[in-house]
């Protein structure tokens, strides 16, 4: 039974305020009986006092056949905390755009209840659902109800981590293609790659369906997929001119804000050079109603983003500036195992392919995955005169194929 | 163990999961309406109406409290709801009467509903002291007290020139990625490892672990007889990569952990390109359970951006509209050495013109 007498005066401050509580949530699953979640606050009462964390590294846990998906996770401080001596977390595959019927949450909680914390996180970071806290021995019971009820486990490791996408056309008219099922169709053809880690490092997939880039692909993916169109942003002068009329500065505020400055207003019609267009979606957030993307759509692919750790922080570098993106996606799936190839075979340990590409050259990458160099590629040409060449002439070069 | 064990099956097909109206408007959606805060429309070419309402939710829930917004879809949405990429709950919604009666059950169970346009979202962040390892700061605590102090905001009682996107990572491992946000609150260590030599040879792999370190920090040393290593403590920058390889090597210190402020980061293409947060406030100490120094750092930074900005300016196209002098001037904040990079590439983002606001 859990203690509701258990003191943890700097939690409840936590409690107060206008803004949904995490405490609140652990202590209602304490109240409901979870011994794990009453122990976790009195654990993490003892960090706030501390001001130091209370969880050790994770040894090798898992489900049979898998090689992530299961974060190992152990606190410092067993005797005093027996129920959370082992707190491992499960990472699910969420469906595509984090859609969901009441059933499906339900069984998901139902699921969780029966063997662990009752903890979630809705969602994970990557975008996985994240079951919080429980024991080794629960982990092959939570997998085999999981895969009963339809739901697999989420990446970790150095695998392929779970893909994700925005909302796309379901729910969005900026979408220029179907991120929901672009993300579900990677996702099932990468199953192995997901479930059993073979890469230097961890490789990240995101789906966006426009340069809005809602799941943030260009900063937190080795491949970011955004939507874009190569013909004319559609215009409805009509709801243009209301806009106007409702008080918009459209000169000031639309065209002043064009990146390229490829738009003009005379007061009457909005005009767009879309030979000039960078497709920057500014325009089109700000009038929703008067212009929407074009209908020659697909999405440029770029490769490498990542945060920080090791070699610093970068964002993803363009490989193919427009791709049009119907199924069986094999565009995306053919760059992937390229770039997996090259990097299975050159990559260091932990080294994200990011880093790889700057460790040997973006022009030495794009040569190892047989994509040929555009001006698209770079913000633009080297300023710097060292150039590696890799041949040179010799005298009598050349004299033997005339001889032939 | 039984033959029938399914595995490799992946994620249950999104299909099964969308509302009705979903179906029928899938890719033909027209235009999309803020309605009020936290609720809008999307009308499709068929005329149809989706109403969505955006509730904040702590990103930690229990089953109890899902188990609440489950009732809410079926009382109100047919049974339909999603989240967000920044841990909203969204309820879809085809009845505009329920909008209403579903925001004041929402407001009586604690969630508020806003977020949606020219905002502040939810924040993005990671475990904390709750659950990690390699944390610096606890995550979930710092978010809730500046969640607390920016709930008008969140809620559309005051307005923001632009979109408001803040993330917490609570260590440079960045779980959170929130190297591209407007605010970014990210852990920091700031004292070397400490070896622990007794269990460097059981829990770690020497070699891994000196080419674990970007700066060539760590040498592999005999110690009391025993293999081990020795760090040279001038050379580390805290990124913790070494503690990722190996346990032996303990980073969390309570008398020098504590929080970084990066501001002026972006990920969406519009008007200007994407680009990384950069660093306003190298540290403030720990201060739990409320982080008061944290909060008011922040409010600082979102109110002088909130008076100054002009329309639809994110907060770095606003700093590097207004110059970086001027960004510190306005918001109080000492400049020091630690805000000149030191790292790769670091003199590119020094001033190499004469174009300065005198």
């Amino acid at each position: 039974m859990a203690d509701s007498q258990r003191s943890t005066p700097m939690l409840d401050e936590l409690k107060k305020g206008p803004w949904p509580s995490f405490v609140t949530q652990i202590q209602e699953m304490a109240d409901e009986g979870k011994e794990a979640c009453d122990q976790l606050l009195g654990l993490l009462e003892r960090s706030y006092h501390e001001k130091v964390g209370h969880w050790k590294h994770g040894g090798i846990v898992g489900v049979m056949g898998y090689g992530g998906g299961v974060i190992g996770r152990y606190s410092d401080l067993q005797q005093e905390y027996p129920a959370i001596a082992h707190f491992h977390t499960l990472r699910v595959n969420q469906p595509s755009g984090w859609f969901y019927t009441s059933d499906a949450l339900r069984t998901v909680c139902d699921i969780w209840d029966r063997h662990g914390s009752g903890l979630t996180n809705m969602h994970g970071s990557t975008g996985d659902i994240i079951l919080l806290g429980t024991t080794t021995a629960e982990l092959e019971p939570t997998f085999a109800e999981l895969t009963a009820n339809d739901f697999d486990l989420g990446g970790s490791g150095s695998n392929v981590r779970t893909p994700s996408c925005c909302v796309g056309p379901a729910r969005c008219e900026w979408a220029c293609y179907d991120t929901l099922d672009a993300c579900y169709n990677i996702t099932m053809a990468f199953q192995d790659e997901l479930h059993r880690p073979a890469f230097p490092y961890k490789f990240k997939f995101k789906f966006s369906g426009c340069p809005n880039d809602c799941v943030a692909s260009i900063a937190r993916s080795d491949m970011s997929i955004i939507g874009t169109w190569r013909d004319e942003i559609r215009i409805d002068q009509d709801e243009v001119r209301n806009y106007a009329k409702a008080g918009m500065n459209i000169e000031r505020d639309i065209c002043g804000n064009c990146p390229t400055k490829c738009m003009a207003w005379d007061g009457n019609e909005i005009e767009i050079d879309d030979s000039n267009c960078v497709k920057c979606m500014h325009c089109i957030n700000a009038m929703p109603k008067a212009l929407r993307p074009g209908v020659d759509t697909g999405a440029t692919v770029l490769l490498g983003s990542k945060a920080p750790i090791v070699e610093g922080a970068q964002l993803s570098s363009v490989i193919i500036p427009f791709l049009k993106m119907e199924p069986p996606y094999e565009g995306i799936k053919d760059l992937a195992e390229r770039v997996w190839d090259f990097w299975g075979e050159h990559g260091k340990n932990r080294e994200r392919v990011g880093e790889l590409m700057q460790r040997v050259g973006l022009g030495n990458f794009l040569e190892a995955i047989e994509v040929e160099p555009i001006p698209e590629m770079v913000a633009y040409p080297r300023d710097n005169p060292y150039v590696f060449y890799e041949e040179y002439f010799e005298e009598g070069d050349g004299e033997e194929e005339e001889e032939q | 163990m039984a033959t029938d064990r399914r595995t490799d099956i992946g994620p249950p097909h999104y299909e099964r999961f969308l509302p009705p109206i979903i179906k029928a408007n899938y890719g033909k959606w027209k235009y999309h309406e803020i309605l009020k805060p936290g609720v809008m429309v999307h009308v499709g070419e068929s005329g149809d109406k989706l109403f969505t309402v955006r509730a904040g939710s702590p990103r930690l829930m229990g089953t109890k409290r899902i188990r609440k917004f489950a009732e809410l879809a079926d009382k109100y949405c047919g049974g339909h709801l999603r989240f967000t990429s920044r841990h909203n709950c969204e309820f879809l919604l085809t009845d505009q009467a329920n909008i209403d009666p579903l925001i004041a059950e929402l407001a009586e169970l604690g969630h508020p509903v806003g977020g949606i346009g020219a905002a502040i979202s939810s924040i993005v962040h990671t475990q904390g002291w709750v659950h990690c390892h390699s944390a610096a700061t606890d995550a979930s605590g710092v978010v809730k007290c500046v969640m607390d102090d920016l709930i008008e905001y969140f809620d559309g009682t005051k307005k923001l020139p632009g979109k408001l996107r803040i993330a917490l990572a609570c260590c440079l491992n960045m779980c959170g990625a929130v190297h591209c946000s407007d605010i970014a609150i990210l852990g920091v260590h700031r004292r070397p490892p400490k070896v622990q030599h007794e269990n460097m040879k059981k829990l770690c792999e020497i070699p891994n672990v000196v080419a674990s370190c970007p700066t060539a920090a760590i040498r592999p040393a005999e110690v009391n007889g025993m293999p081990s290593v020795e760090i040279d403590e001038e050379l580390c920058m805290f990124c913790a990569n070494c503690f990722s390889v190996c346990p032996a090597l303990p980073m969390a210190d309570a008398l020098n952990d504590g929080i970084s402020i990066w501001v002026g980061g972006k990920v969406s293409n519009a008007r200007s390109e994407p680009k990384f947060s950069k660093l306003a406030i190298p540290f403030i100490a720990n201060n739990p359970p409320r982080w008061p120094e944290v909060t008011s750092a922040v409010r600082k930074i979102v109110e002088v951006w909130a008076e100054n900005a002009r329309n639809y300016e994110r907060l770095g196209e606003f700093i590097e509209r207004i110059g970086w002098p001027k960004f510190f001037e306005l918001t109080e904040i000492e400049f020091t050495k630690q805000h000149i990079d030191d790292y790769k590439y670091a003199g590119l983002s020094f001033k190499r013109s004469a174009q300065l606001r005198h």
